[in-house]
This record gives structure tokens, sequence and C-alpha cells, in this order.
């Protein structure tokens, strides 16, 4: 293994971990909207909005993110007669729509955890229910989502590296070029880099989420001790997934 | 660009049911290896020394916070470079998704573990009973129940990833429909469009069927 | 169409029935409530009292009479109708905006509190005066101190619910119902889930407001001492009806009915 060609090599990392941030930051940012737009219409008492929400979630998740991934970017674009020009763009797409899918589960389980009585009073002191959603209901319900979304926006983060297999250079993509170029062999460093280049994003996402659940507890009073460690929910767990602190 | 051509997916059709089939073959080796190797490390994590058990729970968390796609180009190259060329993808593939998911259902049975009480540890331990009837007889049948659905669950998810092993060249769908392509220069939107079907048909009874499990487990009164 | 006038009762059930699936908790109910009469409901677990108070918030319906053509079956407050409007000459069941408009006049005290824990205490009092009665900041928060004042808890505006004792939390939730100004204030057991210590400081603030507003208030408690000192009038339920009503004093010195004296020695002995 050539550990100065990994170093020299270091330079060209740059454009693509952009890449890698882009595509996980952009999708988790589509995925807080749709997971929060299904979640909510998944909540609804209304069988017409319900409905078509609850297919759509069963649809996505039915499926693999993979080859989500591949027919968004190649099958989508044919069957409607558009183009993308960049396919990291299908790639946003891919995956935000998925773990959106996922993550709407999450708050909706958290809606559906906020006591009767909060609604009860809040009927008490004649809310709209657009107040009681917004005075109410989501301020009660987001700290409650936020452990699951934490491991939702790390799996996120590795969904990611599927992006290089569409041919966007993320350093995934990146690190079997260089790594190739001088047959197999120098591939080796190039991948154990990037591993820990994806441990160390990982973390970071999980050190940020932790703090921004401590920051939401404290805004509704609660202890904001937290459990050093916490068992990941699976994603199929739907709503008791919201319940990811053990 | 190719249109949706209905005869296209007549043609393309065997070879996404072939890759299908190897998912499924993968999904099996790979689902034995989350689910006993995961229980193995559960175990551990409770029997064996605490320099072992911090070794396999730094290890494990590592590939649980890495992309399984680079674990697997990782492993393939080195197994090949280093131990033996001809091992196959499939093998290789199989056994690196079994781990990466293996960091997974350790969480779920460590989970099941803690929450058996407190005192069940010590009535086992009033009645001085051998460590393997500590395990077999108390904790385990208790933690089975708590982490079966979750377990589960896991392994419904392993499955829908089974196509990422495509990046080291196992045949399963999306390999399929791009060999298809190559040969008749049409037959990759049809192949994918496929493929997620055939993923929706064959995980949703599986997932309905976790849920009803879960509710099962949930209620049964031990 | 009736007129309200100021010597018609302020609640008035006609023939109320409430069925929950085959369980009918009130059956063919009437009664009626005077303004600024304090009315406390007794009666076993079950008896249908806090389902009247339930009904008064609009957290449960009336159930429709099964006879399509039997008459009443409606709640009235301030000699309007109130589990019904009225459309082309006839009452129908209420729609939400109807009941947006018709329970601005009620405010309500649960057994649990049910304050909000997202908000601290000046908010859980403030807010819905703003978002609701459309009251302005300034004006909402002097209300609101005012009212945290009177209820002892000047010192907690700053405080979230969850630092509070289950006693204070239950005072702040007192404040809250009031800063809406109803008319009709419900007490659903409001001290059966607070520790014995400190019933009384919540009973107290109870008896300043009776002694010092002229709100009508229906009582649901099983704290006789304070019903005895708070109420004008005491009615025994069991079974979804009246079995009897009366002073406080004539009804826990000489209860007539035999349901009323096993009940009363039940839960006096307590």
């Amino acid at each position: 293994m050539d550990f100065q060609a990994v170093i020299d090599s270091l330079p060209r990392y740059a454009e693509p971990l952009l890449v890698t941030i882009t595509v996980t930051v952009a999708s988790a940012a589509l995925a807080l909207l749709v997971a929060f737009a299904l979640g909510l219409m998944t909540s609804s008492k209304h069988l017409a909005v319900r409905t078509p929400a609850r297919v759509f979630v069963e649809f996505i998740r039915g499926s693999s993110v993979v080859v989500q991934l591949f027919w968004f970017a190649f099958a989508m674009p044919v069957i409607l007669g558009i183009q993308f020009d960049y396919l990291i763009l299908a790639g946003i797409i891919a995956l935000g729509l998925n773990y959106g899918a996922y993550s709407s589960e999450v708050v909706r389980g958290a809606i559906a955890a906020v006591p009767k009585g909060q609604l009860e009073a809040s009927l008490a002191v004649n809310f709209t229910p657009f107040q009681r959603l917004r005075l109410v209901v989501l301020p009660q319900a987001w700290p409650e989502m936020i452990p699951s979304l934490s491991s939702f926006a790390i799996m996120l983060l590795k969904a990611s590296a599927l992006v290089s297999l569409i041919g966007v250079f993320d350093i995934t993509g990146i690190a079997r070029i260089i790594g190739g170029a001088n047959g197999g062999a120098n591939q080796l460093p190039h991948l154990a880099l990037i591993l820990v280049v994806y441990f160390v994003l990982a973390w970071l996402i999980w050190t940020g989420m932790r703090a921004l659940e401590r920051k939401a507890k404290r805004g509704v009073g609660i202890n904001t001790r937290l459990p050093k460690t916490r068992a990941v929910a699976p994603p199929e767990e739907g709503a008791n997934a919201a319940g990811g602190v053990l | 660009m190719n249109e949706w051509n209905n005869e296209t997916v007549i043609e393309v059709f065997p070879a996404i049911w072939d890759g299908f089939i190897v998912v499924l073959q993968v999904t099996l080796v790979a689902g034995l290896i989350a689910v006993l190797l995961g229980l193995l490390v559960a175990i551990g994590e409770r029997t064996g020394p605490a320099w072992l058990k911090r070794v396999v729970s730094g290890f494990f968390q590592f590939v649980r916070n890495t992309p399984l796609l680079v674990q697997l180009l990782f492993v393939w190259t080195a197994t090949s470079l280093y131990i033996n060329p001809d091992w196959s993808a499939f093998i290789v593939g199989s056994a690196v998704l079994g781990v990466h998911y293996a960091s997974y259902t350790s969480e779920s049975y460590r989970a099941g573990i803690e929450a058996i009480p407190k005192g069940q540890w010590e009535a086992a331990t009033a009645l001085s009973l051998p460590t393997h009837r500590v395990w077999g007889a108390v904790v385990l049948p208790q933690m089975m129940r708590r982490s079966t659905a979750a377990v589960a669950n896991w392994v419904i998810a392993m499955f829908k990833e089974v196509p990422t092993l495509f990046a080291i060249g196992v045949l399963e769908m999306i390999a399929q429909a791009q060999k298809f392509q190559g040969q008749h220069y049409t037959g990759a939107v049809e192949g994918y469009t496929i493929a997620g079907i055939l993923f929706l048909a064959a995980s949703y009874p599986v997932a309905v069927a976790a849920r009803r499990l879960e509710n099962r487990l949930a209620k049964s009164h031990f | 169409m009736q007129n309200p006038t100021s010597d018609q009762p302020i609640i008035r059930f006609d023939r109320v029935d409430k069925r929950f699936g085959d369980l009918l908790v009130l059956d063919k109910l009437n009664f009626q409530v005077d303004p600024g009469e304090r009315v406390t409901l007794i009666g076993p677990s079950g008896s249908g009292k806090t389902t009247i108070l339930r009904l008064l918030m609009t957290l449960e319906k009336v159930t429709p009479a099964q006879d399509p053509a039997a008459e009443g079956g409606v709640i009235y407050v301030e000699g309007r109708p109130y589990s019904h409007m009225e459309k082309g000459g006839r009452l129908v069941v209420a729609n939400e905006r109807y009941l947006r408009q018709a329970r601005q006049k009620v405010g309500m005290v649960f057994q649990q509190f049910n304050l909000f824990p997202n908000m601290n205490v000046l908010r859980n009092v403030t807010e819905a005066q703003v978002h609701t009665l459309k009251r302005g900041k300034d004006e909402a928060e002097s209300k609101a101190k005012e009212l945290l004042d009177l209820v002892g808890l000047s010192d907690r505006i700053d405080h979230y619910p969850s630092q509070l004792s289950g006693g204070q939390q239950q005072r702040v939730a007192i404040a809250r119902a009031l800063a809406m100004d109803p008319d009709i204030l419900l007490l659903d057991e409001v001290t059966s889930a607070l520790d014995p210590e400190l019933v009384n400081d919540v009973l107290g603030v109870l008896r300043d407001i009776a002694d010092t507003t002229s709100i009508t208030m229906l009582i649901v408690t099983h704290e006789m001492g304070f019903a005895r000192d708070v109420s004008n009038r005491v009615m025994m339920f069991d079974n979804g009806q009246i079995v009897e009503q009366g002073p406080p004093e004539a009804m826990f010195s000489e209860p007539q009915e035999a349901r009323t004296q096993d009940f009363l020695r039940a839960v006096l002995a307590e």
C-alpha cells in the first residue's frame, strides 16, 4: 500500500467531499419536508387525506432504495420524457423521498404520542386545529422525533455513497477512480481513507443532533440529561421507531 | 434514450427474475449471518472480558456508521488481493452484508437483554443456576420475545439493500438490467421498474407479517 | 327563537342522551343551572358526571335519540342551542364553526391539569388570550399576571410546568381557564391527581374565586367539605340519571335516597 500516493491525492478529494455533504444535506432537507408532509397527512382523520399518503409511504418503503435510485436516474426521465442535467438531482430526489417516507412514520408516531389531554386542553382554550398543531402538538412532538431522525440522518449519509453508482463523483466515486488508476491494489488505502471520513461525518451528525435534542428538550422543560447510548430502531418499525431512546 | 416498451418488459423479465432469485439467496445467507452473529455479539458483550467487549463494540460501531457500499468494495478488493482471488462475489458480498446488519441486530438483541428486569438475574443467581441455564432458560426466552420483531425488521431492511452488491459484480437485478441493456441496447427502464415492483411484491407481505408478529409478541403473556 | 334574558337558566339539558357504544351514560337527562349558581355533581364513578362536563366543553357530542321523531336531546347555554344549531327552522348537530363561537363562554380545569409543557407559566396563560381572543400581548400579559397573583404564583411565571408541583400546575390551569373570561367554569375532579398536602392550596384558590366572582360553576369532586362550602346545590347521579338534588346542607345531613346515603357513607368513610 502506498500511503504517500494517498496523501498526495488528498486535494482531489475536496470537491467530492463537498458533493457527499451536498447530497446528504440536500436529501436530508427534502426528507424532512416529505416526512412532515406525509406524517401530517397520515395523521389526518380524513380518509381522503390519509389514504394517498399511506399508499405512497408503503410504496416507497416496500421497495429498495438502490433500485429507486436507478429508477429515478434512468427510468423516470424516459417515462416522463424529461432529462436530468445533473444526476446528483436524481440522487437527492431518490434518497430524499425514500428517507422522507421512512421518517414520516417517526413524525406520525410522535404526533400520535402527544397525550390526549393536550388536545382536550387545546380545545378548552378554543385553539383552531392549525393553532393546536403549531402551538401545542408540533412543539411537543419535535423533541421526541429527534433521536430517530438522527439515526435516519446517519443512514442517509451512508446511503449517499450509492450515488457513485449512478455516476456522481462523491468521495466513494473518486476513491474508486483514483485507486483504480494503477490497478486494484491502490484502491485499498483510498477506500480505508473514505471509510474513516464517513465515520467522522457520522459522528458529526450524531453530535449535532444530540445538541439539537438537548436544546429541544429544554424548550419543553424536560430534563436534558440524555442516555449515553441508544439502540437504533429498525426503519421498518414505523410508529414504534419514535421511541428511539431505549 | 429508449422509450418504454411493453414487449421489452416480457423480454427482460426472465433476466430480472434471475437477479431476484440471487437477491433471495443473498438474503438467506446474509440474514443467517446477521441473526446469529448479532446474537453472539450481544451475548458476548455481557459475558466476555471487558477488553473483548470494547474491541467488538468499537468494530461494530464503525461498521454501523460507514456505508455498506464502501465496506463491500474494501473487503472485496482486500480478499481478492490478499486472500483468495477465487472467492465468489456472492459469498464475500453476503458475508459483508451479514456483518453489516449484525451491527444493527446486535443492538436490538442488546436492547432486549437490557429490558429484562434486574430481578430475573437476581432470581437466577439466588437459584444458583449455571450460566448456560441462566441464558438458555431465563434470559434468551425473554429477550427473544422483545427482540424478534426488531430483528425481523432489520432483515427486511437488509433484503432491500441487497442490490448494492451489484457494485462488486453480484448478478442481482440491477446488474441483470444493465447486462440486458448491454446486449440489447434497451430494457434498462423496464428492468429497473420490474425490479422495484418485485421488491414491493416480496417485501410488503413480509412487512405485514412482521407487524403482525410484533403485535402478537407484544400481547403475549410472559 | 328564544331571546336570552338574565332570569333564564344559563345551562339547560333537555332530554340529553349519551352513549359510548352500547353503554348508556346519560339517559334522557334533564336539568338546568341558573346564572352564578355553583352546582356540585356527586355519584359513583361511571355515573355520568364527568360526561356532563365533557359535553359542555364539547369534548363529547350528544348522542341523537334513536327514535328520529323524539324531541329533545339538546343542550342550551344562555338560552341558545349549544350542542345543536338552527338551520332551516330545525335544530341540527352543531358544526365546528358554530362550536368555536359557542364554547368561548365555557372554561374547564382538568383532573390531570393538561398544562402545555412546551410553554412556561406565563405563556400558558397568555397564549389562548392572544390567539383565540385576539388580545394584544401587553393586555394578555397584564391579565395573566393579575390571575397568577390571584392563584399565588406570580413568582413562578418563568417556570415550565415540569418544574412545578401538581398543586402549582393546577393553580396555573385555573388561571389559564379564567383568563378566557368564561361565563361557565367546569371543574373536573381538580384535586384527585394531587398529593393530599397540596389539595388545600387549590381548594383555597377556588373558594376565593367562588367568593369574589359570579362565574357559574359545575364541579365534579370527591371533596365533600369543599362541595358543602362552595356550592348552592348538590346533584347525586347514578346510572346517568339524577337520583336526588338539593342544597348541600340538606343533601349531606339528611339524604333521602338510599343510593345517596350509601354513596356518602362510602365517601366520607375514606
